[in-house]
């Protein structure tokens, strides 16, 4: 028995990855909002919490096609969440604060009781019963007398003080100079936040029995796995993420309706996730800024905007198959 | 004998297609227990409703004494019956390490949340999963591909690796489905010994399904025969090479030869 125990994920938090953690902190807390003061480009700022925001609701998504599923139904959960959160707000007066984690909480236990019958298909079968869950969820918004049919939910408050034993942590957005800065500050905490829970889910044993069930469902369920439940497990958390991210959604454009998410959302959640990498637990990430900022960018070639983005999509998906990630891995192995 | 597993009237019908019909027999501890036939005899039927992937429909399998047909596949592994796969089945994106400590999964007394958070509990497992992993590792002899990753192997290593994803769960009884498949003389015969080792050196039960039947005569203390769904024999190597409907049987079929 020699020294062959290092390879054990103990814990992989080595000195470049501390290096490269801190600094996508920096770049992401001081950098950003140093570059945009400077240019005076404040609309950024409303582009980059998108970003977050959407990154935080791929990031479920990515964590479902860890578990060997194709999810294109965030959009739903992310409609939910925001449905949930803006309810509760108009017409309950709860806090914004406090309707985050319900909202999350909602869409995690609502995926349950999807996930159970749903959860038993596989491949393209899940797929496209996912992808017909945001049209449904349309549907419900529309339908539902709660949700205020088409007209939507509008002039919802922004985000009030959140203080605990008197003690301000974050003050009322309505009050501050700069709500853009402030909005975009908790989509990167919360993104930030997002991604430590997936790395961390990743590299703990969770993370390794999600694995064995990507590969092989039969043989998980015979060491002893019950895919069942690690199955709507996982699809929870995904759901959660969208939850969260819906709510926060609504929160900034202060209104939701019945076609703030389709599935046209839906299918880019997936897309993000496929440009970025499935392999790697940062890559919903990085294909949600690229996707974003590309489109944004390609506005220039007019009516040849979408021609030119999915030519490149379908050319990135052909060169890289395993996402942008995977240029920069040199040991050709996964992460 | 009392049997540490007992297949009571086991039934399985698919629609109209009667798969298993009224097979029963029992399995000693630390018995090598062969169940051969032609294809599509029910063998892979008969495994698979013991291992709880498929439920019978009449007859139920009980193990040390308790009912186990019936249970989902996770919960039979969990009282300690597991099988193994043919080659493909593996966790092919794992090295063969990973593979190994992964199947540990059973033995974790860790909860989800404490390995999420890294309890001191889940460090200790962690550890001691490797510890087995490199333990089962050299036991089978794949020290040189221990870091190899599994889509990378030859079929040999593929069917010892299937094994000790098998092992790791620490089993009582382990079911092989077709274990010399695809191979050649000497690693049917290594491998025979290999499974002869399991039982003498880790006390397992031990019961496969195969088709090669030099290599079943070899290492079977008892055989299981089955045709058409009914068992038509059981009995010793040397009973059953002598039984006549076990000869009709393989002689009615066409690409079977008992091959003695």
């Amino acid at each position: 028995m020699t020294d062959q125990t290092q390879s054990v994920p103990q814990s992989r938090l080595s000195p470049t990855r501390l290096v490269g953690v801190l600094a996508f902190l920096v770049a992401v807390f001081v950098l950003v909002p140093a570059f945009i003061a400077l240019t005076g480009r404040w609309d950024f700022y409303y582009t980059l919490t998108s970003v977050a925001l959407l990154s935080v609701a791929a990031a479920g998504v990515w964590l479902t096609f860890y578990i060997g599923r194709i999810n294109i139904g965030q959009g739903a959960y992310a409609l939910t969440g925001g449905y949930v959160s803006a309810i509760l707000i108009t017409q309950y007066g709860v806090s914004f604060w406090l309707t985050l984690p319900l909202a999350g909480i909602f869409c995690a236990a609502v995926s349950v009781l999807i996930g159970l019958p749903i959860l038993r298909l596989r491949g393209v079968y899940f797929a496209m019963v996912t992808l017909v869950l945001t049209e449904v969820a349309r549907l419900t918004a529309l339908a539902l007398p709660v949700t205020n049919g088409a007209k939507g939910i509008t002039s919802i408050p922004l985000p009030g003080e959140l203080s605990i034993l008197g003690l301000t942590i974050i003050p009322d957005f309505a009050t501050l100079a700069n709500p853009k800065l402030a909005f975009y500050l908790m989509a990167a905490v919360l993104m930030a936040v997002t991604y430590l829970v997936l790395w961390r889910i990743v590299n703990s044993r969770l993370g390794h029995l999600c694995r064995s069930l990507q590969q092989n469902e039969e043989l998980s369920a015979s060491i002893g796995v019950n895919t069942a439940m690690l199955r709507v497990l996982a699809y929870a958390i995904s759901s959660f993420f969208g939850g969260l991210a819906g709510a926060i959604f609504v929160a900034i454009s202060q209104s939701i309706y019945p076609s703030s998410f389709v599935v046209q959302d839906s299918v880019n959640f997936m897309l993000y996730c496929f440009l970025g990498g499935l392999g790697y637990v940062f890559g919903p990430m990085l294909g949600t800024l690229l996707l974003y900022f590309g489109w944004d960018l390609l506005s220039v070639a007019k009516q040849y905007q979408l021609l030119i983005y999915s030519g490149a999509l379908i050319a990135l998906m052909l060169v890289l198959p395993n996402g942008v990630l995977s240029l920069f891995d040199r040991k050709g192995g996964r992460k | 004998m009392t049997a540490i597993l007992q297949v009571k009237n086991v039934t399985k019908r698919y629609g109209g297609l009667t798969a298993n019909n009224d097979i029963s027999f029992d399995v000693a501890p630390q018995e090598i227990l062969s169940v051969i036939g032609p294809n599509g005899a029910g063998k892979s039927t008969l495994f698979k409703q013991i291992a709880g992937f498929v439920t019978p429909t009449t007859g139920e399998v009980i193990y040390k004494g308790a009912k186990i047909s019936g249970l989902p596949p996770h919960k039979v592994a969990r009282m300690g019956v597991v099988r193994t796969f043919q080659e493909t089945t593996i966790f092919k994106s794992m090295t063969v390490r990973e593979n190994v400590i992964v199947s540990h999964h059973l033995r974790s007394k860790a909860s989800l949340l404490g390995f999420f958070f890294g309890s001191s509990q889940a460090k200790a497992d962690e550890v001691e999963f490797g510890k087995s992993a490199d333990d089962i590792i050299d036991f089978l002899g794949l020290q040189a591909i221990r870091n190899e990753l599994a889509s990378n192997l030859p079929q040999g290593h593929l069917r010892a690796l299937g094994m000790a994803i098998g092992l790791a769960t620490q089993p009582e009884i382990i079911l092989l489905d077709e274990p010399f498949a695809g191979m050649n003389h000497d690693e049917t015969m290594r491998m025979v010994a290999l499974v002869r080792r399991l039982r003498d050196e880790r006390g397992l039960t031990v019961l496969l399904v195969e088709h090669d039947m030099p290599a079943v005569m070899k290492i079977s203390d008892r055989i299981v025969c089955i045709n058409f769904g009914e068992k038509i024999a059981e009995g010793t190597p040397s009973e059953i090479q002598a039984n006549p409907r076990v000869i009709e049987a393989y002689l009615g079929s066409e690409d079977a030869a008992i091959g003695m």
